[in-house]
């Protein structure tokens, strides 16, 4: 049966295996997250004001959201082939919602009397966006992207099926051996990762002057 | 087995490249319906089971808010766990089949259906609680009368979520000997045949997208009340 102190006498074992995967697991899932704030915030702030358009981006990347990796995936192949590209490009689709409708929904709203304030000092629409209103969607932006950093961690789990590495490949290789202690240990660091990311992305909003982290 | 896309013929070969798959399940239709009874009676029991214990939890949390929180942070925490994390866990703990891959999504479903039932039962208004205590409904009568009807369109809400991630997470219960669609997809990956990748892939897709479209609906026949604590600014996916 399974007991803790095998599984850290394993994890010890095969600590430099889980510290490669670790590293392949942040490498692939933080290419995605960091493509993903590049091209969704942005898009988040150009459609913020066209209601037609930021719904229908929503709805679309809502749909997305809802099909499962393991289905999206192999949609993928025939296009990217196996292995870290078609990984990267789901990731990247699957941060979109998150993202992006926190960026709308940060910005949508921004207090109207700080609005107000920044128009009566003579600030331009651009200033008053760069300078009042993204600093203060700021935490619903941060939230958004700590939920997709959560599920890209999780989604490249699933990835490793389709040849991109990471830690997922331990616990597909734990589940074929049926070794308890390799599923429980790979599964302990990949939730670290998980959790130390989530946590320390909130410090970011944490640090900054009268932001409150908004947990959803 | 297929062209491989050079240049211009990119755009002819999208279709030629997810092609094949439909002849695929009607090659193999038992098969087909067997692996998709096993993938909706996964959901079904473990959407059941969430339900049946996260809605009475969420009533409980709202009447004892210190201990509600506690577990609603500790669940916040569980659910960072990747469900191929979790999925794993049940298999080392209860061996192959059916029966730990229903676990896990009983355990994945709880959270949303828990965390929905306490913003609902928290968003309605107290003056409509009020109102009732005057007209001398007992506690037990506000809720059922007042509290749950109003707060319905959130816990449905939430049971959506779960709906949408159980069929994600049964996905994942063909790695466990659970059966399901998933089959097709570890097939098609060892065959390196597209078309039984997508055969497994397109229905699963095609039956998350469908379901969720009919929950939003549902939600919004039901009652008055748009909000809830899913659909502004969470997220999650298997």
């Amino acid at each position: 049966m399974v007991s803790l102190v095998e599984t850290v006498e394993w994890m010890g074992a095969n600590s430099d295996v889980l510290v490669r995967q670790s590293i392949q697991h942040l490498s692939i899932a933080l290419t995605a997250l960091v493509i993903g704030i590049v091209l969704w915030v942005p898009t988040g702030v150009l459609v913020r004001n066209n209601e037609r358009v930021s719904q229908v981006l929503l709805g679309a990347s809502g749909i997305v959201l809802t099909i499962p990796s393991l289905a999206l995936l192999p949609l993928l192949i025939p296009f990217f082939g196996i292995g870290e590209a078609p990984a990267i490009v789901a990731l990247v689709l699957y941060s979109a919602l998150p993202i992006m409708r926190n960026t709308v929904v940060g910005i949508a709203e921004t207090d109207g009397a700080m609005k107000e304030a920044g128009r009566g000092l003579g600030l331009t629409d651009r200033q008053l966006l760069v300078r009042v209103q993204l600093p203060m969607a700021y935490p619903v932006i941060m939230a958004g992207i700590r939920q997709a950093t959560v599920l890209l961690i999780a989604i490249t789990t699933v990835a490793a099926y389709f040849g991109a590495g990471g830690l997922g490949r331990s616990i597909f290789a734990g589940i074929r051996l049926a070794n308890a202690d390799q599923i429980i240990g790979a599964t302990i660091v990949l939730s670290a990762l998980a959790i130390v990311l989530d946590y320390g992305l909130a410090t970011t909003v944490r640090l900054l002057p009268n932001s409150e982290v908004i947990d959803t | 087995m297929f062209e491989p896309a050079v240049g211009s013929a990119v755009e002819a070969a999208i279709p030629l490249l997810l092609t094949g798959w439909i002849e695929y399940i009607l090659e193999n239709p038992d098969q087909f319906a067997v692996m998709l009874r096993e993938h909706l009676q996964m959901v079904v029991i473990g959407v059941t089971a969430a339900i049946a214990v996260a809605v009475p939890a969420g009533i409980a949390a709202t009447r004892h808010p210190t201990v509600g929180s506690a577990v609603m942070n500790m669940g916040a925490i569980a659910q960072t766990v990747p469900p191929l994390g979790v999925i794993a866990l049940t298999f080392a703990f209860l061996g192959v089949g059916p029966r730990p891959a229903i676990l896990a999504l009983f355990l994945y479903g709880l959270l949303p259906i828990l965390k929905n039932t306490v913003a609902g039962i928290q968003n309605v208004e107290s003056a409509q609680v009020e109102a009732g205590r005057g007209m001398g409904m007992t506690s037990l009568q506000r809720l059922w009368r007042i509290e749950l009807p109003l707060a319905l369109p959130v816990i449905i809400a939430g049971i959506r979520t779960t709906i949408v991630l159980s069929v994600g997470i049964a996905y994942l219960g063909a790695f466990i000997g659970a059966g399901g669609l998933g089959q097709w997809i570890i097939l098609g990956q060892q065959r390196y045949a597209n078309e039984i990748l997508l055969a497994g892939a397109i229905p699963g897709a095609i039956l998350v997208i469908l379901l969720d479209q009919a929950f939003g609906w549902l939600g919004a026949r039901i009652g008055p009340t748009e909000s809830s604590a899913d659909d502004r600014t969470q997220t999650t996916v298997a």
